[in-house]
């Protein structure tokens, strides 16, 4: 400092969480694996578009499989279906398991909580900037599948799975509807990835260990013993979307997947916050 | 609610405070075990107002796992640490105001620039810390590659980086662990002569080094480590002179002038040191021995008052162990 006479400090003020949740966000903006995750959700839609034009078969025993040709609105929902099984868990996990451990990696909590932010603060800042980069990838996934599709099979009414048409701007809004729907098992395995993180501080363990999770619950489900479990499987709610392509809608499903999804993220998130504001931080 | 001051205050801008009079560091008893091996074993520290205060010990002694506890980044298992009165553990960042430093090498997001990690730093603090951040660059003489991302920073430039990141904190007190290690011999120096005007800027420094030339350099008060405790607290003047006075001494024959200072009254602790002796004596004990070294038939090459390094006393401290521990026994590294 230049300054010659002792210098009284300013007055610490604390950052506002939104700051801290801006430069989560610039944080995760500045590495790779955040763009690994996003080019994914773009490119997986793609290759799948691709594939039906090569093909001439389709994807027949999924819901919508059928009518992939037919109109471009159906490929982001057959899309959304074979999305749950691996690709959205570790695109999601890819980003909230390393979120927290990446800073044990870099040794760089010292740092931050040297500083005037409060460890709840960036906690909450973190889950945040997981949960918006979920969104980002989900609503890129879709729009993509949406475009490229429209683009090359027309936006043309689609075929409900109660058999009924509905025009393309209903089509639309049962879409946007499927993804808000599709966005809480996603934003579950966020939490469960975000939890890891925190608690193995580190990513490889965290990513690994979620899409394990995920991939086990899928296995769980295909059990023929065990069906009771079924509707209480966090991979099962990634099929809730579809009560809402039924005529009537079938809220049941989406009110089950509200509640469950809720049981896994919230004492996820609950331990993570606690360990993470009693942890010591050492290494570095 | 606490005041939002800046705990740094002075005096005669805000009378009333009683933080005026709160030492900057005040730690009693803290303790930290890992398992079975006490890392931290009853430690207390006070850091006044204006010191440059040196906290002196081997690798391994505790230092480290001391200062994580005092900024509140690890749970002492016992004891209490306040900066400027206030405890982070209770009071969380806001016990920060006015402190500043890092423990260990300081780190950074290495897929960043140097630049772009020093705004993260300071939208962290809040306050006008972006507006420092220049003046921290040019102090530091990182200005030219502010640019450049950390990963591809040295380790001086790491570490000079650290001590930005401290100074836009505007802060009353500096902790800085082991500041020069790594450095070549130019960078310690310039990170010396940066410690030193730092301090004559009226910043409290609490500097860990295990380098004892560097807390004799830059400290007035200081602590010295070993296996956890602290066994000297306070001025380095003092821990100089409590010592005695000492003598080094050369002659044409220095088998016989071990015999003849032996033998002279006043002298005591005499031993070989390097190419000549050592004694312990007073101005008129020297005396005394030149005469009778002269009596003996010996030519005196040097008679010459040797000051008792730190060096010398942290040996002594560390090493004279009544139960015969080794200094640098097993220690869960800090």
């Amino acid at each position: 400092m230049t300054a010659a006479a002792p210098v009284l400090p300013a007055v610490a003020r604390r950052p506002s969480t939104w700051t801290v949740y801006l430069w989560e966000l610039r944080k995760l903006r500045a590495q790779k694996r955040t763009y690994l995750g996003l080019g994914a959700a773009v490119v997986v839609p793609c290759l799948f578009i691709v594939a039906l034009m090569v093909e001439t078969g389709g994807p027949e025993r999924v819901p919508f499989g059928r009518y992939v040709r037919e109109t471009g609105l159906a490929i982001p929902l057959v899309l959304l279906l074979f999305g749950s099984i691996w690709l959205f868990p570790l695109i999601v996990s890819l980003v909230a398991g390393d979120i927290v451990a990446a800073e044990d990696r870099n040794g760089t909590l010292k740092t931050i909580f040297t500083r005037s932010v409060e460890r709840q603060q960036l906690f909450i800042a973190k889950v945040a900037a997981s949960f918006t980069y979920a969104v980002t990838a989900l609503l890129l996934f879709a729009l993509v599948a949406a475009v490229f599709g429209g683009l090359r099979f027309g936006f043309h009414p689609l075929t409900t799975l109660s058999g009924n048409t509905v025009g393309v701007g209903r089509g639309l809004v049962l879409t946007g509807g499927a993804l808000l729907a599709y966005l809480m098992p996603v934003l579950s395995v966020a939490c469960i990835a975000l939890l890891l993180s925190t608690v193995t501080r580190n990513s490889a363990a965290a990513i690994v260990g979620a899409l394990m999770i995920s991939l086990v619950m899928q296995l769980l489900g295909i059990i023929s013993g065990l069906e009771f479990l079924r509707p209480y499987l966090l991979s099962t709610q990634f099929d809730a979307w579809q009560g809402l392509l039924r005529d009537p809608i079938d809220w049941a499903p989406i009110g089950r997947a509200a509640w469950v999804c809720a049981a896994y993220a919230v004492p996820s998130l609950f331990a993570a916050l606690v360990v993470f504001l009693r942890r010591d931080v050492t290494g570095g | 609610m606490q005041s939002t001051d800046p705990p740094a205050a002075s005096l005669s801008a805000d009378p009333s405070r009683a933080l005026a009079g709160t030492p900057p560091i005040e730690a009693r008893g803290l303790i930290k075990r890992y398992g079975h091996v006490t890392a931290v074993d009853n430690v207390d520290l006070t850091v006044q107002r204006g010191d440059v205060y040196g906290f002196l010990g081997p690798n391994g002694a505790g230092k480290t796992t001391t200062l994580r506890m005092l900024l509140g980044l690890i749970r002492p298992d016992a004891g209490v640490a306040k900066l400027f009165g206030r405890d982070p553990l209770v009071e969380g960042a806001k016990a920060l105001a006015g402190v500043a430093g890092f423990v260990e090498a300081p780190r950074f997001y290495p897929y960043m620039s140097g630049r772009r990690n020093l705004e993260l730093v300071a939208a962290l603090d809040g306050g006008g810390a972006r507006n420092r951040i220049d003046g921290a660059l040019d102090t530091v003489e990182l200005a030219d590659r502010q640019g450049d991302k950390v990963g591809g920073y040295s380790h001086g430039m790491r570490q000079r980086l650290g001590i930005a990141g401290a100074l836009i904190r505007d802060p009353a007190l500096l902790i800085l662990d082991e500041p020069t290690t790594g450095l070549d011999p130019a960078g310690m120096r310039d990170m010396r002569v940066l410690v030193r005007r730092l301090a004559d800027q009226g910043i409290t420094v609490l500097l860990s080094s295990h380098i004892m030339d560097e807390v004799e350099e830059l400290c007035d008060r200081l602590a010295i480590v070993r296996s956890g405790s602290v066994i000297y607290e306070g001025r380095l003047d003092e821990l100089l002179h409590s010592t005695g006075q000492r003598y080094r001494l050369r002659t044409t024959d220095d088998e016989r002038a071990l015999e003849v200072a032996a033998h002279q009254p006043g002298v005591g602790d005499v031993r070989r040191d390097g190419d000549g002796l050592s004694v312990a004596a007073d101005e008129d004990a020297a005396a005394g021995l030149s005469i009778a070294l002269v009596d003996a038939g010996l030519g005196i090459r040097a008679l010459v008052p040797a000051a008792a390094s730190l060096e010398e006393l942290f040996f002594r401290l560390t090493e004279g162990d009544a139960n015969g521990a080794a200094p640098s026994q097993e220690r869960v590294p800090a």
